[in-house]
C-alpha cells in the first residue's frame, strides 16, 4: 500500500514545539559530541592504553554487572510480588523502593557505610566471612546496587503486570507448579521489561559517583588499584584541569554509549515482529 | 463423579454460597447465569485457582479442596482462550506434556493425534496471535485435552465467536465430548447454548444455585426471572426423529408428530420461536406442514404484544400482536388452531 503525503502548512504550535525540541536535543548532544571529537583517535587510543584508565573502565563495567546480577536475583522476585499481590502498605513499600532515586547519592554512601562499615550491623556479619565493603570492589557493588536497583524493580514490575494472570492459571491446571509456571510463562513473557530494566540498572550503576566515592574510593582490583570511571574523570579534572580530563571523558562517553546502545538493541530486537 | 458441597467463595462485592452440585462422570453440565454472577470464579474455585471460604470439592471419591491446581487433573479453557503468546501452537499443545517429561517422540505423537481430532494440524507452526477466534479456541481445547483431564471447565467458550463460528464450535464441542468422554462443566450466560449442549443445567442466580435439571425441566418451571424471560422467548421440545415422507423428518414429541427439516435421527431437541406460530380459529390451508388444534391455557400481556400458551399437549408459546389477540377474541379455554412451517423449527 502506498501512502500519499499531502503537504500541509505547519501550524504555529508545531513550529514552536519543534524548535524547543531541537534546543534540548542540542543541549544533550553538543557537549557529548564536542568532547568526543576534540581528541584525535591516536590520543584516545593512547589514553585507553593507560593502565589507570583501562583498569578503571574494567572495574566500572565489572562492578555494575555484578550489581545488576545481584539486582536480578533479589529484585525480580520482589517485582513479581508487587505486580501480583495486593497487600496492606503496598503503596508505601513501592514509594520506599524509589527512595534511592531521590536522596543525594553522597548521603546514600554515608548511610550505606553506617550499615556495611566493618564496625556496624551487616558489615560485621560479612566481615566474619571475609567480605569487607570499605574500599573494596564489594563496596563499589553495594553502592551501585543501592542507587540503581529501583530502575530494575520498577521495570520488571511493569513487565509482570502485562502478563495476563490467566496464563499462569492455565499453566497451573496443565500441571505446572508455581515455580514452573513462573519460569516457563511469567518470566519469558516479562523478559523484555526485565532486560531493559537491567540495562538501565547497569547504566545507572556504572555512572554512579557520590555513593561510590564515600564507600569505595580507591579499591584493589586484579592486582591494581583502581577508581570507577566517574571518579577517575573527576579526579583528573580536579588535579590536572580540563585539558587532561578531556580524553578520558571521551573514552568513558564512547564506551558507555556503545554498551548501552548494543544492549538496548538486543532488548528491542524483534519488537516489531 | 464431581461433588461440590456447600461451597462458599468471596467475590469481593458479594458471596457465592450454598453451592451444592453433583455432576456425573462424562456428563455435559452447564452452569447458566447472568453476566457478573460469579461463574468464572466458581470454575476457578473448582480448579483450585481461587480460594474457597468453606465447603468441599470431590472428584471420584477423593477430596481435592486443599489440593494445588496442578494435582487436580482439572483443565480449564477461558473465554479469551489464554494461549501462551511466546509459544507456537505446537508448543502450546505440548506444554502440559513437556511438564510431565514425556519422551519427545511420544509428545509429538500425542500432539499430532489431538491436533487431528480438533482439526488444527495445519496450524501447528503458527503463533497464537495469528489465529482467528475459532482456531484459538480449538488450540486451547487441544492444549487441555492432551493432558487427559478428568474434568474440563469451559468459561463462556462460545461468547467471543461470531454466530456462524459459534454454531460450528457448538457441534465441535458436542462431538469432542462424545469422542473423548471427558466430564465437562461449561458456564454461559446464553440460554440457547445451554439448551443446545447441556445434558443438565444449573441456574446460578444471586450467588446461589437456583435450579438444577434438564433444560426442558428448567424451561417448564423456571424459578428465576432470568430463566422465565428466556422461557417466554423459545419453545423447546425433546423428541425422537425419524424419516418421514417427502424428505421431511418426523419428530415425535410425545402426543404429536412434528414435521421438521433435519438430517438427525434419534433423540433430538427442537426449538421454535413464538413469533413463527400463527393462531387461527379454523384450520389454515397453507403450505405450512404443521397444523394442530389445541386449547388456550395461559395469556401474558406484554405491551403491544401478547404471549398465548396453547396446550395440545405439549404447550406451545405463541406471540401475537395485541390487535390480532382482540380480533380473535382469545381467552383461556378457547379452542384454536396453530400453524407453523417445517423450516421454522430448529433441530439440534
Amino acid at each position: 500500500m502506498t501512502k500519499t503525503h499531502v503537504w500541509r502548512k505547519p501550524d504555529g504550535m508545531s513550529i514552536i514545539f519543534v524548535l524547543l525540541g531541537v534546543i534540548i536535543l542540542l543541549f544533550i548532544f553538543a557537549p557529548l559530541l564536542k568532547t568526543v571529537v576534540s581528541s584525535s583517535p591516536g590520543v584516545l587510543w593512547n589514553t585507553l592504553l593507560d593502565e589507570e584508565v583501562y583498569s578503571s573502565i574494567l572495574l566500572t563495567i565489572y562492578a555494575a554487572m555484578i550489581a545488576t546480577l545481584v539486582g536480578l536475583f533479589l529484585g525480580v522476585p520482589l517485582a513479581y510480588l508487587l505486580a501480583r499481590r495486593q497487600f496492606w502498605g503496598k503503596r508505601f513499600l513501592e514509594g520506599l523502593i524509589d527512595i534511592p532515586i531521590v536522596i543525594p547519592h553522597s548521603a546514600a554512601g554515608v548511610a550505606l557505610l553506617f550499615v556495611f562499615g566493618s564496625n556496624f550491623l551487616a558489615g560485621e556479619v560479612f566481615h566474619t566471612i571475609g567480605i569487607s565493603f570499605f574500599n573494596s570492589v564489594a563496596g563499589v557493588v553495594i553502592a551501585m546496587i543501592f542507587v540503581s536497583i529501583p530502575f530494575l524493580i520498577d521495570s520488571a514490575k511493569e513487565g509482570f503486570k502485562t502478563v495476563d494472570v490467566r496464563l499462569e492459571k492455565v499453566a497451573r491446571t496443565l500441571g505446572a507448579s508455581p515455580w514452573r509456571s513462573f519460569f516457563r510463562v511469567s518470566l519469558p513473557l516479562a523478559w523484555r521489561s526485565i532486560f531493559s530494566g537491567s540495562v538501565m540498572m547497569w547504566a545507572r550503576g556504572a555512572s554512579e559517583f557520590g555513593a561510590v566515592l564515600i564507600l569505595a574510593y580507591y579499591v584493589p582490583f586484579f592486582g591494581h588499584y583502581a577508581r570507577v570511571a566517574p571518579i577517575l574523570v573527576a579526579d583528573r579534572f580536579a588535579s590536572f584541569g580540563l585539558e587532561y580530563a578531556q580524553p578520558v571523558t571521551a573514552i568513558v562517553i564512547l564506551i558507555s554509549l556503545i554498551v548501552f546502545i548494543s544492549l538496548r538493541t538486543i532488548a528491542y530486537r524483534g519488537e516489531k515482529a | 463423579m464431581i461433588a461440590i458441597k456447600n461451597l462458599k467463595v468471596d467475590l469481593g462485592d458479594f458471596l457465592l454460597q450454598n453451592i451444592d452440585l453433583e455432576i456425573n462422570s462424562g456428563e455435559y453440565f452447564i452452569i447458566l447465569g447472568p453476566t457478573g454472577a460469579g461463574k468464572t470464579v466458581l470454575l476457578e474455585a473448582i480448579a483450585g485457582l481461587y480460594p474457597v471460604l468453606e465447603g468441599e470439592v470431590w472428584i471420584d471419591g477423593r477430596e481435592v479442596t486443599r489440593l494445588s491446581p496442578e494435582k487436580r487433573r482439572i483443565g480449564i479453557v477461558y473465554q479469551d482462550y489464554s494461549l501462551f503468546p511466546h509459544l507456537s501452537v505446537e508448543g502450546n499443545i505440548a506444554f502440559g506434556l513437556r511438564l510431565r517429561k514425556y519422551p519427545k517422540a511420544s509428545i509429538k505423537e500425542k500432539v499430532n493425534a489431538i491436533a487431528e481430532i480438533v482439526g488444527v494440524t495445519h496450524l501447528l507452526e503458527r503463533k497464537p496471535q495469528t489465529l482467528s477466534g475459532g482456531e484459538q479456541q480449538k488450540v486451547a481445547l487441544a492444549r487441555v485435552l492432551v493432558t487427559e483431564p478428568e474434568v474440563l471447565l469451559l468459561d463462556e467458550p462460545l461468547s467471543a465467536l461470531d454466530p456462524e463460528t459459534k454454531e460450528r464450535m457448538q457441534s465441535t464441542l458436542k462431538e469432542l465430548h462424545r469422542r473423548v468422554g471427558v466430564t465437562i462443566i461449561h458456564v454461559t450466560h446464553d440460554f440457547e447454548e445451554a439448551v443446545a449442549l447441556g445434558e443438565r443445567v444449573a441456574v446460578l442466580n444471586n450467588g446461589c444455585i437456583a435450579q438444577v435439571g434438564a433444560p426442558e425441566e428448567i424451561l417448564r418451571q423456571p424459578s428465576s426471572e432470568f430463566v422465565a424471560h428466556f422461557a417466554l422467548s423459545r419453545n423447546i421440545f425433546t423428541g425422537k426423529a425419524e424419516e418421514g415422507e417427502d424428505g421431511h423428518a418426523c419428530v415425535d414429541v410425545g402426543g404429536i408428530k412434528l414435521r421438521a427439516i433435519t438430517e438427525l435421527k434419534g433423540k433430538v431437541r427442537l426449538s421454535l420461536r413464538p413469533e413463527d406460530i400463527i393462531i387461527s380459529k379454523e384450520p389454515l390451508h397453507s403450505t405450512a406442514r404443521n397444523c394442530f388444534e389445541g386449547v388456550v391455557s395461559d395469556i401474558a400481556h406484554r405491551g403491544a404484544v401478547v404471549y398465548v400458551t396453547v396446550n395440545l399437549p405439549p404447550d406451545f408459546i405463541c406471540l401475537i400482536t395485541r390487535q390480532s389477540f382482540e380480533e380473535l377474541g382469545l381467552r383461556e379455554g378457547v379452542k384454536v388452531w396453530i400453524t407453523f412451517k417445517a423450516s421454522a423449527m430448529h433441530v439440534f
